[in-house]
């Protein structure tokens, strides 16, 4: 039975990494070339370790779902990346740095990885920006920076919305390079279903070939995750509607811990869902609290034009509540007081499920100019969507599910608790404890990429150069292909009478009122059964039309959905588990007085890391002791 | 509101197409034009029918994935938008909307709208990409940029790949989407080194594929969701024009 060790280095904090690198075994440049390493994704964490990796002399496979490695929907992140660069001279460093991020995830990472993240942080600026991402300027030619919530330096960095984009984009170049000179492997339109394990540890893949149905097998010494979040287990997210948690999943099955799998970030400025047949919902980047006020009516069932509501009858909650950030409270915090508000009936636009986020006052102080050289292409993003033009009226933004911090266990080495597979990117949980703050999460995807998993692997690889090449006719290929095709064969012979996205929208639903930004044991427990009736349902009554030999985007839906039911158990359990409250997970029974979140660190300062222990049975619980040598644990307050 | 679509459905490359109309009358114009055919591929499965193949994944304008041709239009009717950030409300009751995958040689069908646009990530491996490796990176700020010219990179950078430029183009040249890239990096210091055979190998490479030339009809602009501006053409070209004549080449 695997057991939890984290391998954190002795030393000082700031001296456990550079010991680290300094102690830690490598592999020859002769012998790299004899190792091969799979990387399944291709996303900010993805694609610069296969870039990386390549370089170093590994022979490099990589897979990816859409149809183009740059599809990968870290494409889609908007407000920036962080650094300690310290570039404003505002008091930033390592430590600030790190000390903001064990805050804002509100005591529940582990220091060590933490620590790293934000010293591994500058060399990513350094190396985006080499690689032709424009990032944002000032006259004199220099990077400029904006801030983010949860912190009170600017350390942001930002290609005005598109941040996610450009550095995808950058990253995604390194990897092509890679690929053009036939150092890497590109397998794209391949969906991986199975882990192939030997003698204990991670030696393949089977994947789908998704134009043909042909299931491949794929060897190698090692397995890298790189496959992001599951957030669109409520169906309606900010993720890709093909995000899924489906990689996470199956190494859960095999054997590999899941650490923290309920701790949801729920994103507080998104484009508030308007209608039934919806089918997926648009951040409002985060960058935007910089400038925007938000509120709502004083009064409630205030139906007015915004416009028409004076100064005085506007509530400014997150000033009023949290004088210190105001509008820059962390997302958790921020979310909360939103649907507070609206389920006090405060709530704005049709369906009152809704606060405003006003830029009146900063287009007076800065001009519309100004003001739209900063957010343009959010507010037309904006405007596509809703008619709307945030220059004239205020945006109506709600909460909604947006990131995992919760994802594969791992250890210092980035490495599951299956020797040989990898998780990085926001397929682990490393990092951001219980809470992420924004711009966080490119940066620990990149750095996980660049600079950390392409020095660990080595490694964990460097005793591994005399084993050769695991056949593919191997009996533990045999054996996964085989499991995989059942699988397959069973979901298309349902021949049942509904589609797997209605199935997805309902279990969505269920997992949003219960298991998302408010939580309780009589709700947990509903969703319990909820879920599990579901799940027969599914099985006896889902439809997939076509064939398994052919593109057949059903199936593949069928597939993901099939895991979601999974995990959703799995993630109700871990949050009826924590009898506390603290970041995401906001248990209703664990609150201060004044509505914050409560944390019990007597009994929960620890990982929830869940081992699997066979289908619809209770999976065994770990428990990863969380030690704070370095930062004194205290009461998360934004006042 | 009610439409009827005309919709490509084409099992998969080896065989034929053909057009095959769907009636559909309960259409919020409040639906992305996804969730219309959401909608409609829900009732082809319960139906029994093979639902309509296409592509998708962010569904909000930034990964490229979707692109169909719509009443003749890469991206339907409005300016500036991908497929997915098309809404119902852009169409009357009662029209007629014909749905097409992007014609183009280089872009052959799959089956029904989805059509393989490797093609574009060949031309990347010609050198869409500034050759750097890991580690090797200097201090970000040690080269200023002007800020005009980041501005200017960013906005050929934002090109999402989508392929509708070629799509409207009668030609079927890729040159907006290559000139995106070259022009971003060329206008980087950091991107300057190579930019010359950069503009060779990447030109060249289109060549090769079976995009066609590009006769400045303008019409990749106009369609283009991210208005990538055909400035970027003109610098592709001096660029292309000064490495032809470079004794630097290689
Ligand atoms: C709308 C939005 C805005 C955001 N804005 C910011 C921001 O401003 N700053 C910030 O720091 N963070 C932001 N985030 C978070 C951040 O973008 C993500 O956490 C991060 O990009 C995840 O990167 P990744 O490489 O781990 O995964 P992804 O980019 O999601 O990549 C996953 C990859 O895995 C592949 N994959 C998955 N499963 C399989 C499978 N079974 N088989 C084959 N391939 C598979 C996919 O094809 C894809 O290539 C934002 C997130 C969203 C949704
Ligand atoms: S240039 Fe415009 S139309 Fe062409 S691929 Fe890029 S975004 Fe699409
Ligand atoms: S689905 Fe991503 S651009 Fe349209």
């Amino acid at each position: 039975m695997a057991t939890l060790d984290a391998k954190i280095p002795e030393g000082p904090l700031k001296d456990k990494w550079t010991n680290y690198l300094n102690s830690m075994k490598l592999v020859s440049p002769a012998n790299k070339k004899k190792l091969d390493v799979i990387v399944v994704g291709t996303g900010i964490a993805g694609s610069p370790a296969a870039a990386t990796l390549a370089q170093l002399g590994y022979n490099v496979k990589v897979f990816c779902y859409q149809d183009s490695p740059r599809r990968a929907h870290s494409v889609a992140a908007q407000g920036g990346i962080n650094a300690s660069k310290n570039y404003r001279n505002d008091g930033d460093g390592v430590y600030r740095h790190f000390y903001d991020m064990i805050k804002g995830g509100d005591y529940r990472a582990r220091e060590s990885n933490v620590y790293r993240a934000a010293e591994v942080s500058n060399g990513i600026i350094d190396q985006l920006t080499a690689q032709g991402v424009p990032f944002a300027r000032e006259y004199g030619g220099q990077i400029t920076t904006r801030s983010f919530g949860g912190v009170q330096v600017s350390r942001t960095f930002y290609a005005q919305g598109q941040t996610g984009q450009q550095v995808l984009l950058g990253s995604y170049s390194a990897l092509r390079r890679m690929i053009a000179k036939g150092k890497v492997q590109m397998y794209e339109r391949r969906q991986m279903l199975e882990l192939v394990i030997k003698d204990g540890h991670a030696r393949g893949i089977i994947a789908r070939n998704l134009l043909t149905g042909e299931l491949e097998r794929h060897t190698a010494h090692a397995v890298v995750l790189a496959t992001g979040g599951y957030g669109t287990i409520y169906y309606l997210s900010t993720l890709g509607v093909t995000s899924s948690g489906s990689a996470a999943m199956i190494a859960y099955r095999n054997g590999a811990f899941f650490g923290n799998p309920s701790f949801i970030q729920i994103h507080p400025t998104c484009i508030p869902q308007l209608s039934d047949f919806q089918s997926k919902l648009t951040l409002m980047s985060e960058s935007l609290r910089n400038d925007g006020r938000i509120w709502v009516p004083k009064e409630q069932g205030d139906k007015r034009n915004p416009n028409d509501i004076p100064e005085e009858e506007r509530d400014y909650y997150l000033e009023r509540r949290y004088p210190a950030f105001g509008n820059l409270v962390p997302r958790d915090v921020a979310s909360r007081a939103a649907k507070e508000r609206c389920d006090a009936g405060y709530g704005v636009g049709k369906t009152g499920q809704a606060v405003y986020l006003d830029f009146k006052h900063a287009i007076k102080e800065q001009g519309a100019k100004a003001i739209g050289s900063k957010y343009g292409n959010l507010f037309e993003l904006y405007e596509k969507i809703t008619g709307e033009s945030p220059y004239e009226t205020p945006m109506r933004i709600y909460p909604a599910g947006h990131y995992t911090m919760g994802g594969l266990w791992v250890d210092y080495e980035l490495m599951t608790t299956i020797p040989g597979l990898f998780a990085i990117g926001e397929a682990n949980f490393s990092d951001h404890g219980a809470n992420r703050l924004g711009a966080s999460s490119l940066m620990q995807g990149a750095g996980d990429g660049y600079f950390i998993l392409p020095n660990t692997i080595g490694n964990y690889l460097s005793d591994k150069i005399k084993t050769s090449r695991l056949s593919t006719e191997e009996p533990e290929f045999e054996e996964a292909e085989k499991r995989v095709r059942e699988k397959l064969e069973k979901l298309i012979n349902i021949n049942g009478s509904q589609t797997a996205a209605s199935f997805h929208k309902r279990l969505g639903k269920i997992m949003w009122d219960h298991c998302g930004m408010l939580r309780s044991e009589e709700g947990l427990k509903q969703a319990r059964t909820e879920v599990r009736e579901l799940k027969q349902e599914f099985w006896n009554d889902l439809q997939v039309p076509g064939t398994l030999s052919e593109l057949n985007q059903e199936l593949e839906k069928a597939v993901r959905v099939a895991d979601f039911l999974d995990m959703s158990q799995l993630l109700i359990e871990d949050a009826l588990n924590r009898h506390e409250s603290c970041g995401g997970h906001f248990r209703q029974e664990y609150q201060t007085e004044a509505g914050e979140a409560l944390r019990d660190d007597e009994n929960y300062m620890y990982v929830a890391a869940w081992e699997y222990q066979g289908e619809d049975q209770m999976p065994r619980l770990h428990k990863e002791q969380l030690t704070f040598e370095f930062v004194e644990v205290k009461e998360r307050t934004y006042k | 509101m009610k439409v009827k679509l005309k919709i490509w459905r084409q099992p998969n490359a080896r065989s034929k197409g053909k057009f095959v109309d769907y009636d559909l009358d309960d259409i919020s114009p409040e639906m992305s034009f996804l969730e219309m055919l959401d909608a409609l591929n829900t009732r082809l499965i319960q139906q029994g029918d093979d639902p309509v193949a296409y592509e998708h994944d962010c569904r909000e304008g930034i990964c490229g994935s979707c692109g169909l041709f719509i009443n003749g239009r890469p991206h339907g009717p409005e300016r500036e938008v991908a497929t997915c950030q098309l809404h119902m409300r852009s169409f009357r009751d009662g029209d007629t909307i014909v749905v097409e995958p992007w014609r183009a040689k280089a872009f052959p069908v799959i089956k029904d709208l989805v059509v393989d646009r490797s093609a574009f990530e060949k031309i990347m491996d010609a050198g869409g990409f500034v050759s750097v490796d890991t580690g090797s990176a200097p201090e970000a700020n040690t080269t200023p940029v002007k800020k005009q010219n980041a501005e200017r990179a960013f906005d050929a950078g934002v090109c999402i790949g989508c392929g509708a430029c070629v799509a409207a183009c009668k030609n079927s040249s890729a040159s907006l989407f290559v000139a995106a890239k070259i022009s971003q990096l060329a206008l980087l210091p950091q991107g300057k080194a190579e930019a010359q055979r950069r503009a060779l190998n990447m030109v060249a490479r289109m060549e090769e594929l079976g995009f066609g030339s590009c006769t400045s009809t303008e019409a990749c602009e106009v369609e283009c969701p991210k208005s990538i501006s055909l400035d970027h053409i003109a610098r592709m070209n001096r660029e292309y024009l000064r490495a032809s004549f470079s004794e630097e080449k290689d």
